[in-house]
């Protein structure tokens, strides 16, 4: 029977249809030497769509530096691995979810934890750790609220269920995010070297298994027609391109396949994404250089009278392919069987290079594997540097008005305790299980997480540790790009020596409008560009990631935001650090130098309203050397306390260590700064520490052979925060200003719903 | 002395009750929700988790794994039993203990370190003084405890209330002090008996000084100690 192809005036209307430009079309085209059938232009626009294939990005991604010692795997696998020491890795990836969530945020962000996690567990890794970066609109708008309280109830249901803790993260809420807000999820798994296991098919006559879920029409076209457009008016017809999940499967999925890698039952691994099974089987023929014969009419369907396009590109949930070889077939189907598990021969290897796909004995399909995850045009999109930057880089933030008493001042760093922006996050993260798997440190609600290595599932726990954070503050990005994403790394850097982490290996989630526009690309490039620089600078590699191009809604885009997750290890896990203030009587030590930098800072959105201006200088240098004396500061047992200065500046970082531990301070600020400044700067490369007062003198000539400024600035003590003429605020003042905020604007929000349908 | 906890499938804290019981110096298996055979077990730990994926209701289709059958036969004869957050719902729903747990009041999933006083009771699980205050970690959904009049009554007469939500000197607000808005700051009951014992926090997450503390670490030594006591 030979394939029947469409007709020559169908085709290129479809493929326009399915998000392909017609000269793609003509490229596969090209490839077939025919016209496609419609399975073949289905699985070539999603395989082709920005999403799957980053044809906008990859060539700026080359930038990036992707080796290093620890590397096990970088970049081109489901997840990226670095080795921790004694034979164990990690691995991980964080991953956006942004356009599905804007729809239909609980299923979205449920799914977009669901997916990230099964890239770590098919490298063979145990999935032991989430972390989440959200940004929304403000909450005084229903509809930010609807999202953001169903995002995060949506990362935890399908998280907490799998019982793989919640244990970090960062939130704004910025008006650039209102129509498009962003899911980035990260997931980190450990495993031994060993077991590292990777998704490429070999072996012609070894079968194609199918495990999990049945596959129906949930999803279809999600990659291409959520991810890779800009959303319009009719965004909310395309709530049903978005997948539902059920982390029961999920978790059965994780036992399963972790069980049937520990007893080598299996040549490869994948799992569903983006594009379904199109991209997990044409992704591992092509990296095995083997050829497919699947017959669709063999996967177990939902729903009736599915065709072969719509079973090839579902993106139902919960799904992953095996290959084994035929003698072990009978024992890898009996280990999904005892966990409830449907497992399905869907097809074999073949040695012909060839993607086959039959519906029963009809072919529907046949074009050359490598071609679909290969073959994509790369673009080299236009660059123009926005015109907007000008006008807002030049703006000076002291021609304003500023508070000067002390009164105005502590009034200010009150309101800046309850920005959104900065208040405690406990609202969120206690609706996430951030304990079970009984390894977690360092919980959330300080500068890193901190996790033991151990895994006792296994019965194997270490004294090792790894320390990790996600950073990116996307208003600093939208005034420079190169120095936000520079700033977006130093961050997560300095957060995990704050912890005591020497950072090791990053992820990142690229969050940018349409790359189709000259002035986006510019950002997105910058961006790129200025996390490479950061990371050769650190001597870090970047091992996995992803790119969400087309956030936009209505013609304007997101600010730039490209999240960085960092991991960075301890070499013993109880030699951590956290923000709290210890003990009365202890020094208090700024780390760092402070300038009068508030372009781009969170006091001036929030007093003024403004966001413009220069964001805070970033030295690399200054920042590896700052880092690398926190991590020997900590070790040694030298500091008490460590906290960073962000959003906020010094003010709010002393104020965080009093709230955490309880604890006031009197305080000499830094002096010749107006008094905002020397408070709400947001100068880069600075830590507050606390040391035991007989300790000061051994921290000073540890920080003179990292060349960092180390300078006392006061005392722990008392039950109030003061900062000589500045500030004086209490414990009680700080609590309540910093503690309720998301649940009042959650909460209170509700009230006045309730209040506007009693009118109604 | 030999612990089994069963692994039902959607369980996620099995294995976190077993490292507890081996920090703590005692043994431990695992026990598939499949088995049917328990012997071997000197005492019977169902575990936290989303069995089931916790659909239709929690803990209602763990009941009906064909381990379960063994368990109340086990408890029946007198065999310690204990059930921790979702294995104190299965143990509800299975009749081992009355009332039942319904969504937390605020109808948010709650994680998060709580106060607990240990009551007068007679839970052979527990050789703490009445009165003792422990901090464990609560994290569920579903911990709202609620049971009729009645019930309540037995429970309050025949020291079947183990443990209560308190504030941190041990006292109770007049609002309540359950996060979860529980009946009666319930945290923690037992059967007439005092051998089965079901209770919403997870003490087998604070028995390591490098994860979460040692509050528990007493908590589960008493339990321990118990056990072993109540099993020869």
């Amino acid at each position: 029977m030979t394939l029947e192809t469409l007709s020559t005036e169908l085709a290129p209307k479809l493929a326009v249809e399915l998000g392909l430009k017609l000269d793609e079309y003509e490229k596969v085209v090209t490839i077939l030497g025919r016209v496609p059938s419609v399975t073949e232009l289905y699985m070539y626009s999603l395989m082709w769509s920005e999403h799957c294939s980053y044809k906008h990005s990859r060539k700026a991604l080359r930038m990036f530096p992707t080796s290093g010692e620890a590397v096990l795997q970088g970049p081109g696998e489901n997840a990226g691995v670095i080795r921790v020491g004694d034979g164990w890795a990690v691995a991980f990836k964080m991953e956006s979810h942004n356009h599905p969530s804007a729809i239909e945020p609980y299923q979205g962000a449920a799914t977009g934890v669901g997916g990230i996690i099964r890239d770590i567990f098919t490298m063979g890794a145990r999935p032991i750790a989430s972390l989440n970066s959200l940004r929304f609109g403000t909450l005084d708008k229903p509809r930010q609220r609807y999202l953001f309280e169903g995002a995060v109830a949506g990362i935890g249901g399908y998280g907490n269920c799998l019982g793989v803790p919640t244990v970090g993260g960062e939130v704004y809420f910025e008006e650039a995010y209102e129509g498009n807000c962003l899911i980035n999820a990260m997931s980190i798994g450990l495993m031994r070297e060993e077991n590292l296991t990777r998704a490429v098919g070999s072996g012609p006559g070894n079968l194609v298994l199918l495990i999990g879920s049945t596959t129906g029409r949930d999803g279809i076209g999600g990659a291409s027609t959520l991810a890779s457009q800009e959303f319009d008016e009719k965004a909310e017809d395309k709530r049903p391109s978005v997948q539902v999940g059920d982390p029961f499967e999920e978790k059965l999925l994780i036992e399963a396949c972790l069980e049937l890698l520990d007893e080598s039952l299996l040549v490869a691994l994948g799992d569903c994404g983006a594009a379904g099974l199109t991209s997990s089987i044409s992704e591992m023929a092509s990296r095995g250089g083997v050829g497919v014969d699947i017959d669709a009419a063999a996967v177990p369907q939902r729903e009736d009278a599915m065709k072969a396009f719509e079973i090839m590109v579902s993106e139902s949930q919960e799904r992953m392919v095996a290959v084994v070889t035929p003698e072990k077939l009978e024992a890898a189907m009996a280990i999904c069987d005892k966990w409830g598990l449907r497992s399905t021969v869907i097809g074999t290897i073949t040695d012909t290079e060839r993607f086959v796909v039959r519906m029963g004995e009809e072919v529907v399909a046949d074009m050359p594997a490598a071609t679909l995850a290969h073959d994509a045009p790369l673009y080299d999109p236009a660059m123009e540097r926005p015109a907007y930057l000008d006008e807002l880089q030049a703006f000076d933030p002291m021609t304003l008005e500023h508070p000067e008493t002390r009164e105005a001042l502590s009034a200010m760093l009150l309101d800046l305790l309850a920005s959104p922006n900065i208040c405690s996050r406990h609202w969120i993260w206690e609706q996430y299980d951030h304990q079970v798997m009984v390894n977690t440190v360092v919980v959330p609600g300080c500068d890193a997480a901190v996790l033991r290595v151990g895994d006792t599932g296994r019965g194997e726990v270490s004294g090792r540790g790894i320390a990790v954070s996600s950073d990116c503050n996307g208003r600093y990005c939208y005034l420079d790009p190169y120095a936000g994403a520079q700033i977006a790394f130093a961050e997560a850097a300095r957060n995990v020596a704050c912890s005591g982490g020497r950072a090791a290996a990053i992820t990142d989630c690229l969050n940018f409008g349409n790359p189709e526009k000259p002035e986006v690309y510019w950002t997105f490039h910058e961006s790129v560009r200025g996390l490479s620089d950061a990371c050769t600078a650190f001597g870090v590699p970047v091992i996995s990631g992803n790119v969400s191009f087309y956030n936009e809604s209505f013609g304007s885009p997101i600010y730039p935001t490209p999240t960085v997750g960092l991991v960075g290890l301890l070499d013993h896990v109880e030699q951590h650090c956290t923000m709290a203030f210890k003990r009365d009587g202890d020094a208090v030590v700024l780390l760092g130098r402070t300038r009068n930098e508030l372009g781009g800072s969170e006091y001036l959105k929030v007093a003024h309203g403004m966001v413009a201006g220069r964001p805070p200088k970033v030295d690399l240098v200054d920042e590896r050397l700052l880092d690398e004396l926190l991590v020997t500061a900590i070790r040694t047992g030298i500091v008490r306390s460590a906290h960073d200065c962000s959003e906020g500046g010094l003010a709010v970082a002393l104020a965080e260590c009093c709230i955490a531990g309880g604890r006031g301070a009197t305080i000499d600020p830094p002096g010749g700064l107006p008094g905002v400044a020397a408070l709400f700067s947001e100068s880069q490369g600075r830590v507050v520490v606390t040391v035991a007062a007989d300790h000061f003198d051994a921290l000073k000539t540890l920080a003179a052979t990292h060349a960092t400024p180390c300078v006392k600035i006061g005392m722990v003590g008392g039950d109030r925060l003061r900062m000589g003429g500045l500030a004086d605020v209490s414990l009680d003042e700080m609590r309540a200003a910093y503690e309720p905020t998301l649940e009042r604007l959650v909460h209170g929000a509700e009230t006045l719903q309730s209040e506007e349908l009693g009118e109604g | 002395m030999r612990f089994g906890v069963v692994r039902f499938p959607g369980s996620n804290c099995e294995q976190d009750v077993v490292h507890a019981v081996e920090h703590l110096g005692h043994d431990a298996g695992y026990i598939w929700h499949g088995d049917t055979d328990i012997s071997g077990y000197d005492a019977i730990v169902l575990p936290g988790g989303f069995s089931y994926g916790d659909y239709i209701r929690c803990g209602a289709v763990a009941r009906f794994s064909p381990v379960m059958a063994e368990v109340i036969r086990f408890a029946e004869a007198g065999g310690p039993v204990i059930g921790i957050c979702n294995g104190f719902q299965i143990l509800t729903e299975a009749h081992l203990l009355p009332g039942a747990l319904l969504r937390n009041v605020g109808l948010k999933f709650i994680c998060r370190t709580v106060s607990l006083r240990v009551e007068e009771s007679a839970c052979e699980w527990l050789d703490l003084p009445a009165g003792t205050v422990v901090r464990i970690p609560i994290n569920h959904n579903e911990g709202n405890y609620i049971c009729d009049p009645d019930t309540l009554e037995r429970l309050r007469a025949g020291g079947q209330i183990v443990l209560r939500y308190c504030e941190p000197d041990g006292s109770r607000t007049e609002g309540g002090s359950a996060p979860n808005g529980a009946l009666d700051d319930i945290a923690g009951i037992c059967n007439e008996r005092g051998n089965v014992f079901g209770l919403m926090p997870h003490p087998e997450r604070v028995v390591d000084p490098v994860s979460g503390g040692t509050d528990g670490a007493a908590f589960f030594a008493a339990i321990a100690k118990r056990a072993v006591e109540v099993a020869s």
